[in-house]
């Protein structure tokens, strides 16, 4: 965690003049959006996160200016905000892209291919990590575990879902970004700018229409229990491997063109006592 | 073998529960349209006819237990609400789904919203509650905007807002978003994060049923574990109490994610085991076995395919030696280096540690020093003992569970996988190509063995 606003971080002795306000215009319209969000709650502290979502759909980070403007807002000193703006990651402390493209490399992600896909949209784009493209479109970042494991690899872009992806379709969708096409995530709604996503996460209403029912409902893996609770074949899988069974375990008779379609019966190298570690052995010969 | 052969008798149709799940597969099943055909608000109006206690005692008989990682028996959770004491009451759902691996509460509320409020409605019937909050995680604005939609829609339907469905009880709820932080799913954190500070959790007790969101009296619970409540009440406490077993009743949402041929949502009986649900899905990826999983997301100790048979409900997880936690099986194939996939997870913990106590914060910060040079080869044998001390020092001494949670896979890897860690440090660094546990890599490495 930085803590240090992006201006004024060396100290010179000099205390930093007071950040400029909003011009009165501006000043008056967010004023009404805020009242709203403050309405929305018991005690007024609590719009403090929705309201620096707000402020960061106005000037796509947040700025000093805008967190004068919630401190105004909600009685709190400029440090009390700063304090607050600086622990949550999705408060952008500098001017970034129009689309935040973010990698999943937490674990499962990584290892399914996340980690490729961010080198190769680093090295596609020229640029590292939390850094933007010249043309101000894309700003790349890896993020953690977005809540679509089962849809992984998964990159966001402006925080929507962009699931199953490759170094190939994820080069592909920012190259679209950067050519203004409309891109359509996997679940969700047509991208919008972040600046926009930030005012639905102020928690107002995402004005397009058709911005709720885009992408339609469950995505194929949610579905993948269901349907086969109801008969259907599983998604992505042979066939209907899974019922009826009349004879035999399946997998005592490995499927045609299917060496081991699942692991349980196996013998492995766990249940020899002198190897409880199992297939690591296994995996090192596979691995080179 | 025995538990195979009996297996084959199991169709998925029998092993599978769909509830929450039942008509995600429809078109337009977020709607207060698709929800009303299929039961929805019905379990809402038994509620609201009967008194708050009553439901208390309803939901408690029915051992529906918490689904957001530790298992709280939920009715007993709104029984500590004090009654009578003239404060405000509060009920909050933690939408903050961030542990890794976990992806059950997300699809849930992009998939069917409603059941959310409507159990949200009869919990706060339940504790004399009239605002509620949803606390989602900001990272997922589709979610978002459904969770918006379908509240506004429960409003016009007087679904909420003042005398619902004619019962004159009153309630309102407001759907707030995080702005990115893991320790936020933390009860304590997620309240001092509601209230417009830094999310770090707070020290207990007071715990939040006596004083909680604005010191006032509060229930905490996990999306699925409210929005589980709405069939509870419809479909009776019996029908409940058939699936699962008398410690751990009910269905549940199981995630199955990695290298396995089915990546998903399976909504079953709380007790089946991963080989019945890799037996019904397809198993593992063609040509791979399972080498290690997580039960319950990474901070619940990793199992190997010798647990392949453990039933996945509270009793059965914990008797062997791991938490149920979020069910979020991830499983890994034999091509993943168990030396990398605890280094990131660590990673994880370091950056999302908020600073609080320092067991946490400066442990998992050397934690990740040592496994990057083991993984990059520049580790000692001393180094393995250093990272068992390490944890040793977080696990149990930390201010949070998230700081027990750093420990999990770095005690339940050197226990099972001690060998591998060797090999990175004998061997000078990973032995393992990256590129064949990826998704695609998997089947070029087929197309080579076969
Ligand atoms: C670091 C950390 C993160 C957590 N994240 C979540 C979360 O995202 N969602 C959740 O429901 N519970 C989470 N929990 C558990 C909550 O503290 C709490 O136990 C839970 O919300 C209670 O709900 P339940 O009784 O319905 O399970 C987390 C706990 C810790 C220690
Ligand atoms: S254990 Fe970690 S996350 Fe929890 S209070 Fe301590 S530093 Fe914060
Ligand atoms: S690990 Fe990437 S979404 Fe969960």
């Amino acid at each position: 965690m930085t803590n240090t606003p992006e201006q004024g971080a060396v100290g010179l002795g000099m205390p930093e003049m007071p950040a400029p306000e909003y011009p009165a215009d501006v000043r008056a319209r967010l004023e009404a959006d805020a009242a709203e969000v403050i309405g929305r709650y018991p005690d007024s502290r609590s719009a403090l996160l929705p309201l620096l979502h707000l402020v960061q759909a106005e000037e796509g980070h947040v700025t000093r200016t805008g967190m004068r403007f919630c401190a105004d807002l909600l009685g709190l000193t400029t440090a009390e905000v700063i304090a607050v703006a600086t622990f949550y990651t999705m408060y952008r402390r500098k001017p970034s892209g129009d689309y935040q493209v973010g990698v999943c490399t937490n674990t499962l992600c990584a290892v399914m291919g996340g980690d490729a896909i961010f080198e190769a949209l680093q090295q596609h784009l020229g640029i590292g990590n939390d850094e933007t493209t010249e043309d101000g479109k894309v700003t790349l970042e890896h993020i953690e575990c977005n809540a679509a494991c089962d849809f992984a690899p998964v990159v966001m872009v402006n925080w929507e879902f962009f699931d199953n992806q490759t170094p190939e379709t994820a080069k592909r969708l920012v190259d679209d970004l950067r050519a203004g096409l409309t891109v359509k995530p996997s679940r969700g709604a047509p991208l919008c700018t972040y600046r926009e996503t930030a005012r639905v996460l102020a928690g107002f209403p995402d004005p397009r229409a058709g911005a709720v029912e885009a992408g339609g409902g469950a995505g194929h893996a949610s579905l993948a229990g269901l349907r086969l609770a109801k008969g259907e074949t599983v998604p992505g899988s042979p066939g209907r491997i899974v019922s009826p069974r009349s004879s035999g375990y399946p997998s005592d008779e490995p499927p045609p063109g299917h060496p081991s379609s699942h692991d349980a019966p196996h013998a492995t190298s766990a249940s020899d006592p002198d190897h409880p570690a199992g297939p690591v052995t296994d995996g090192t010969e596979e691995g080179e | 073998m025995s538990v195979a052969t009996q297996l084959n008798e199991e169709s998925p149709e029998k092993l599978l529960s769909p509830v929450l799940s039942a008509f995600w597969d429809e078109p337009d099943s977020w709607t207060l349209e698709t929800y009303l055909r299929h039961d929805g608000y019905q379990g809402m109006r038994k509620a609201l006819e009967m008194p708050p206690d009553d439901v208390i005692a309803y939901v408690k008989d029915s051992g529906l237990r918490g689904r957001g990682g530790a298992g709280f028996p939920t009715g007993m959770k709104w029984q500590f609400i004090p009654q009578g004491d003239g404060k405000p009451h509060y009920l909050v759902v933690n939408a903050d789904e961030s542990e890794p691996g976990t992806c059950k509460d997300i699809p849930l509320l992009f998939a069917n919203p409603h059941s959310l409020i409507e159990g949200m409605v009869i919990a706060c019937h339940a504790i004399r509650s009239h605002h509620a909050f949803i606390y989602l995680r900001g990272e997922v604005v589709p979610v978002l905007r459904r969770l918006h939609h379908a509240v506004a829609e429960a409003y016009r339907a007087g679904y909420l807002g003042k005398d619902i469905a004619g019962s004159g009880f009153d309630l309102d709820i407001t759907v707030h978003a995080g702005a990115g932080a893991y320790i936020c799913g933390e009860e304590t954190a997620l309240l001092d994060s509601l209230e417009g500070r830094r999310g770090q959790p707070r020290l207990r007790p007071p715990f939040p049923a006596v004083a909680g969101l604005y010191a006032c009296p509060t229930v905490v619970n996990n999306v699925e574990s409210i929005a589980s409540v709405p069939a509870i009440l419809n479909r009776g406490k019996e029908w409940f109490r058939s699936m699962g077993s008398d410690k751990s009743p009910g269905f549940t949402l199981y995630s199955l994610s990695g290298h396995v041929t089915s990546p998903g949502q399976y909504e079953a009986p709380l007790g089946i085991t991963l080989r019945q649900l890799l037996d019904v899905s397809g198993g593992m990826r063609p040509g791979h076995r399972l080498k290690f999983w997580t039960p319950g997301g990474s901070s619940t100790p990793m199992f190997t395919d010798e647990h392949l048979d453990v039933p996945l409900d509270y009793e059965g997880v914990g008797a062997a030696g791991s938490m149920l936690g979020t069910k979020a099986l991830q499983c890994f194939d034999e091509t993943t280096c168990v030396v990398r996939a605890v280094t990131r997870w660590t990673e994880f913990y370091a950056h999302e540690s908020c600073g609080k106590c320092t067991p946490c914060r400066e442990g998992t910060y050397w934690l990740v020093q040592l496994l990057r040079d083991i993984e990059a080869g520049k580790g000692r044998m001393a180094d393995l003992d250093k990272l068992a001390d390490i944890a040793d020092n977080i696990n149990g001494k930390s201010f949070c569970a998230l700081g027990d949670g750093a420990a999990s896979p770095i005690f339940s890897s050197l226990k099972y996988f001690r060998d591998e860690y060797e090999e990175h440090v004998t061997g000078g660094g990973c032995p393992f190509d990256p590129a064949l546990s990826t998704a695609w890599g998997g089947a070029s490495h087929l197309e080579v063995n076969a």
